[in-house]
């Protein structure tokens, strides 16, 4: 579903990431791991279209995002690091706002979409408020129902529970699991805990390059009985 | 289409979500119509006309139009939003121009909210309506030439302050190239031909041919050219 080819991104002398290449079939959810400034970010901001890759190329459902950007960006949804939104917005107005640029058809079908991700979501007894008026966890969970709005077989989370406290972040993560079977996900953290509760296979990178493909068990027998957190170290510096 | 029309609305009804719209009109009003009536001797002219009024708009939209399109790119890169619109699908021509747009109409709102000056001078004498059209018309294409401006230099920087400062420079500098007592002084320097090329680059120049009533070709291009080049260049700065 998703295919990343030798991507690479370049700011000044710095070389952020360095020849990523990975793929993502439907039903899997990828754990992207590493460091902070590991390049995990800047990886999914150009596999999602937002920065321009220095070199290599995604493709997501065979739909290359550099030579066909919106046919590939309409596959895919996506949730920035600390979700971004209009905050003077409402609720149903931001999420009726996106509605109408995926062109999700008309007002009818339009509606039906926003309903579908405020249930999806438990948004519905704050679809009237501003978002700035909401509490983190609501506004991630915003964030997460603009994502999914248009019920795309590919999700890019960057961070989703990050920031969230203990209850919200098993929320976000039965919300992930509920919508996974069918799609591609691929999501960011740097908690490890995270990765066994949720993925079905691992990448870390660090320093712009992929240091391990596996699976959490794959990963938690490297080094018997150690913790997770002692493997991920070991990897990364 | 769709997502341009989706992004103008959601930006032209931006504006009156929060009090800066409104506060922004009425300051517009009061002071348009007050540097009218105080500076320009409106009522002292004696006659029926609005050229005390429309004389001052190049001065007033230096600060007014920036302080409009100040926040237009460089509010969404500081909040982190234009991850989502440029993950959105739809092309950066239409994320730019679903913008402008937008903001041309709100500040085409404002300056046809003037137009009991207009009732007034009717009332008062008989002025010729055809220029006080003209003279209307040539203000909005100057105020959409002034906020294609502002967009571009919104679009270089997340800081607001350094988006209003940029967009007022560069305005200020099209502003003086036509403007007699600049023109002068640069008379007394440069040949003649070059003080009158670069006039004609000037917002002043062809503003004050239309407040003349004349709706000439070469007006409309140089308001529309600027306009599109502006906002091209806009393009260019997002895409990176």
């Amino acid at each position: 579903m998703v295919e990343i080819d030798q991507l690479s991104k370049r700011f000044g002398n710095l070389l952020a990431v360095d020849r990523v290449s990975f793929s993502v079939r439907r039903g899997e959810i990828l754990g992207f791991l590493g460091p902070n400034g590991a390049g995990k970010s800047t990886t999914m901001k150009m596999v999602t279209g937002f920065l321009r890759p220095t070199a290599g190329t995604a493709r997501i459902g065979g739909h290359d995002i550099l030579e066909e950007p919106l046919a590939a960006k309409s596959r895919i949804g996506y949730l920035p690091e600390s979700s971004p939104s209009y905050q003077e917005m409402t609720v149903g107005e931001f999420l009726g706002f996106i509605a109408e640029c995926r062109r999700l058809g008309d007002r009818a079908a339009r509606g039906r979409a926003v309903e579908r991700v405020l249930d999806l979501c438990s948004l519905r007894e704050v679809r009237h408020q501003p978002i700035e008026t909401l509490s983190k966890g609501y506004r991630q969970r915003v964030g997460f129902a603009q994502a999914v709005i248009h019920d795309p077989p590919v999700l890019i989370l960057d961070e989703p529970t990050d920031g969230l406290d203990p209850n919200q972040k098993h929320e976000v993560r039965s919300i992930i699991t509920g919508m996974a079977k069918d799609k591609a996900v691929i999501l960011s953290t740097h908690i490890l805990e995270e990765v066994d509760a949720l993925c079905t296979r691992v990448i870390i990178i660090a320093r712009g390059k992929v240091v391990v493909d596996e699976t959490p068990a794959e990963l938690r027998d490297r080094d018997p009985g150690k913790r997770l957190d002692t493997v991920f170290r070991q990897l990364t510096t | 289409m769709d997502a341009t029309l989706a992004l103008f609305k959601r930006e032209f009804f931006g504006y009156f979500r929060s009090p800066v719209a409104y506060v922004f009109l009425i300051v517009f009003l009061l002071a348009a119509v007050g540097l009218a009536f105080f500076v320009g001797q409106f009522f002292r002219g004696n006659t029926a006309s609005l050229d005390a009024f429309f004389v001052f708009h190049p001065w007033l939209f230096l600060f007014f139009i920036p302080a409009v399109g100040m926040r237009l790119w460089a509010e969404e890169k500081r909040s982190g939003t234009i991850e989502i619109l440029f993950t959105l699908p739809l092309t950066p021509l239409q994320a730019v121009a679903g913008k402008f747009f937008a903001g041309w109409l709100f500040v085409a709102l404002a300056v046809v909210l003037t137009f009991p000056m207009a009732l007034t001078v009717g009332y008062l004498g008989s002025p010729d309506w055809g220029m006080i059209l003209c003279s209307y018309l040539g203000s909005i294409l100057m105020a959409g030439a002034y906020l294609s401006i502002c967009s571009l230099t919104s679009s270089l920087t997340k800081n607001q302050v350094i988006s209003f400062v940029l967009s007022t420079l560069v305005c200020l500098v099209l502003v003086f190239l036509g403007w007699g007592v600049f023109s002068n002084l640069l008379g007394a320097v440069f040949p003649v031909w070059l003080v009158d090329l670069l006039a004609t680059f000037s917002f002043t120049t062809h503003y004050e041919s239309m407040m003349r009533g004349l709706l000439d070709l070469r007006g409309l291009v140089y308001f529309l050219s600027l306009m599109a080049f502006s906002l091209f260049l806009n393009v260019l700065a997002l895409e990176r």
